[in-house]
């Protein structure tokens, strides 16, 4: 039978997105799971996958078209089905969303915790000794596209050795920025001009949404300061167990012991809807990256009770993704709180504005050195410092406080974040 | 500590162990008047008359016979054969009475019997009389089978074989008995069946045993000069097998090469390569490599023997690939 794709809804407020470009040709045929077109909607661009196998049979939107959500965009059929008599829209067509429902998500019903694990097996045997192939597995190292050295192309120890130098020594490298060349002072037809450039999509949204938040949420700001040595600690031990790229950062420690303490704050994970408080069921964290010319907030589901190891994985790949503008519509939407953290670029402390509908964001500081009294003494010691901004329409201060003084019993007794 | 010939130590460990036994003493071909065909034997035959050295007829298997009749009753004999291919005439005595009594009567008898015979070739003697069958003996349990590559390890290894309660064949290299090394004047004993490193080294194991060591040894200085700095372990005894030092230096270098001057096929190569693989697979960074002998009756021809007997340039070119 002939079914209709409709333009998904991608996130809470998003209300209609461009079609950007095709990735079929009417007559190609599709399967499930196939990428159908790209969509650009306010916060990125974003692949639409087919929820049908079947044969593309007519496009309804053209390339560039804006499309209100839930507005029918492309026909599937089955192969030799006849399409004369497909138009848009057709009444008794699906509701709006329910082709690919799968994305679609509100806050009433959370998305389901899905394995989002990309376990792409790749075929064809790699020629590797006994040796490589245990280090590897050892260290977690992907042998797949590591040039062997030894007879014949085989991997051996010293390729890998190779390797984790190589992956060592860019951890190390500092990047140098460049000055800018010196104006002499008097040249004043040096300076610019004013360079004026219109907004892109995802500033204006940035812009709409952040106005909105600041004027409509009274926000109120709660510091903590955190002992960082136990995470810090335990870190470098999970991580002298781990290869270079799948270790885990501060930020997943964060991302987990939040999470976990908002089990016990439900308040903190909730969403003002007109006069109800919608305390949500998953625990979803936002956790914000900066991509080109704004940011993005990808989100870790059910990251309460989720390993760190998978919450670790999934961020860094979402991010990466984030970053390429390729991120998937279920990875950016259903965040019940958010995590922006400035840590790496070395920020004591600083205070986020709340990402609507949400209740709550905590602004992460970076570990620092400093000095600290303890039992009287003075002596060096690791911190941390997280403010968190929250909805006083939900929420309050003693609330806010408890809330990350439980985090401090995740973060200062970190196995707990590993039971 | 003297530096002697290994002839000197085989010598100088059967005088002392006759000596320090009454119930040691020696039988073979050409053994007392003559002195040995390897003058192994010189001047035992004056010194600890007839009866202790003594001649036999050319009758390997009466040798090998007799001797085991004489361990029964509870002498230690140390038969002497003129070569190890001569072995093949006493093969039952060896394998089916000597390697089984003890385990078939239910170890009513012991068998203190030592068989010493030299073995390999590279001196034009023909095929029938150049052949390096240790691993066949090896085969059988039951039988210890020991062969060592310098002369300490000659004197020290004899010494305590003789004083064994189990049969042993005792393989010399004939090329061997003039190579001179220290050795421990008196009392010096080498338990059976541990193998040892002869050289230190990192980037890959050599195992070897006989004459392949000091060829292997050669081997390895010339490597050295490459950069490749060669491991040695020397098996000293093919039965028991000692794997313990040469699995633990694989796990040291992840490489392996093993030279042996008999054949390649069914031979010790096979069956270290084989433990190796059981044992150390997940450390090996390259395939075991084997260095033997070429697959032919051993050739009389001078230029075509040496070519069919491994030589210090194949061991070289084995271990350079082995490390490539």
């Amino acid at each position: 039978m002939a079914n209709l794709v409709n333009m998904p809804k991608l996130g809470f407020d998003m209300a209609e997105g461009t079609l950007i470009r095709w990735d079929k040709k009417v007559g190609d045929s599709i399967t499930r799971g196939e990428v159908l077109a790209e969509i650009e909607t306010d916060k990125a661009t974003v692949e639409v996958q087919s929820t049908y196998d079947g044969v593309l049979a007519k496009l309804l939107v053209e390339e560039g078209q804006a499309v209100p959500v839930g507005d029918p965009i492309a026909w599937i059929v089955e192969p030799g089905e006849d399409v004369s008599a497909l138009e848009a829209p057709v009444s008794g067509s699906p509701a709006p969303g329910e082709a690919v429902k799968e994305t679609v998500a509100s806050p009433e019903s959370q998305p389901q915790l899905q394995s989002q694990q990309s376990s792409v097996i790749t075929s064809g045997r790699v020629k590797v000794s006994p040796l490589a192939r245990k280090i590897a597995s050892e260290r977690g190292i992907s042998l797949q596209g590591v040039q062997g050295s030894g007879p014949g192309g085989r991997i051996v120890k010293r390729d890998l050795e190779t390797l984790l130098d190589n992956l060592l020594s860019q951890d190390t490298k500092k990047e140098i920025r460049p000055l800018p060349s010196p104006n002499p002072l008097v040249d004043r037809s040096a300076i610019p001009a004013d360079d004026v450039v219109k907004a892109s999509r995802l500033r204006q949204a940035i812009n709409r949404r952040m106005t909105s938040s600041k004027q409509q949420i009274p926000h109120f700001y709660v510091v903590h300061e955190y002992d960082f040595a136990p995470i810090m600690k335990l870190r470098s031990e999970l991580n002298a167990l781990l290869p270079d790229d799948q270790k885990i950062s501060v930020n997943d420690f964060i991302i987990k012991a939040a999470a976990m303490a908002l089990r016990f704050y439900p308040n903190l994970n909730a969403s003002m809807q007109d006069d109800e408080i919608v305390r949500h069921g998953h625990v979803n964290i936002g956790v914000a990256v900066a991509v080109e010319g704004g940011l993005l907030t990808v989100v870790s589901k059910d990251a309460d009770v989720k390993p760190l190891r998978l919450i670790s994985s999934e961020v860094r790949e979402m991010a990466a993704r984030a970053r390429e503008g390729k991120v998937r519509p279920e990875e950016i939407e259903g965040s019940t709180f958010s995590i922006s953290n400035l840590g790496m670029f070395d920020v004591e402390e600083f205070s986020a504005i709340i990402n609507p509908p949400e209740a709550a964001i905590l602004a992460v500081g970076s570990v620092k050195q400093t000095p600290v009294v303890v039992n009287g003494e003075l002596q060096a010691g690791t911190r941390l410092k997280a403010t968190l901004s929250a909805d006083h329409r939900i929420t309050d201060g003693a609330e806010a406080a408890q809330f990350l003084q439980c985090m401090e019993d995740f973060l200062e007794q970190p196995m707990r974040l590993l039971l | 500590m003297a530096k002697i010939t290994m002839r000197e130590a085989i010598s100088q460990a059967l005088w002392e162990e006759m000596e320090r036994d009454p119930g040691v003493f020696i039988l073979g071909e050409e053994v007392g008047v003559w002195g040995g065909t390897y003058a192994v034997t010189k001047g035992f035959y004056e010194h600890f008359g007839e009866k202790r050295v003594r001649d036999t007829p050319i009758a390997e298997a009466a040798i090998v016979g007799a001797a085991i009749g004489a361990a029964l009753t509870g002498l230690r004999p140390v038969a002497e054969l003129m070569t190890i291919n001569f072995a093949f005439s006493a093969m039952d005595h060896i394998v089916n009475e000597a390697a089984k009594l003890h385990y078939m009567f239910g170890g009513q008898m012991v068998l203190p019997l030592v068989i010493r015979t030299p073995g390999g070739g590279g001196r034009q003697l023909g095929a029938t009389h150049s052949q390096t069958p240790d691993a066949i003996f090896a085969h059988f349990p039951g039988l210890k089978v020991v062969a060592p590559g310098t002369p300490a390890d000659a004197k020290g290894l004899l010494k305590s074989a003789i004083r064994e309660n189990n049969p042993i064949l005792f393989i010399e290299n004939a090329t061997l008995y003039q190579m001179k090394g220290e050795v421990p004047d008196g009392e010096y004993l080498i338990p059976i069946g541990k193998s040892t490193v002869q050289r230190p080294g990192k980037h890959v194991t050599l195992v070897t045993y006989s004459k392949m060591l000091p060829v292997s040894m050669e081997a390895c200085n010339s490597l050295a000069k490459e950069g490749i700095d060669v491991e040695v372990v020397d098996l000293r005894s093919l039965r028991p097998l000692d794997m313990d030092p040469v699995l633990e230096s694989v796990r040291k270098t992840n490489r392996a090469v093993i030279v042996e001057e008999g054949w390649k096929s069914f031979g010790v190569g096979a069956e270290v390569a084989s433990r190796i693989y059981e044992d150390a697979f997940d450390d090996l960074d390259a395939p075991v490599k084997r260095v033997a002998q070429l697959e032919v009756p051993l050739p009389y021809n001078r230029t075509l023997e040496k070519s069919a007997i491994p030589q210090t340039a194949d061991v070289i070119r084995a271990v350079r690939e082995v490390v490539q």
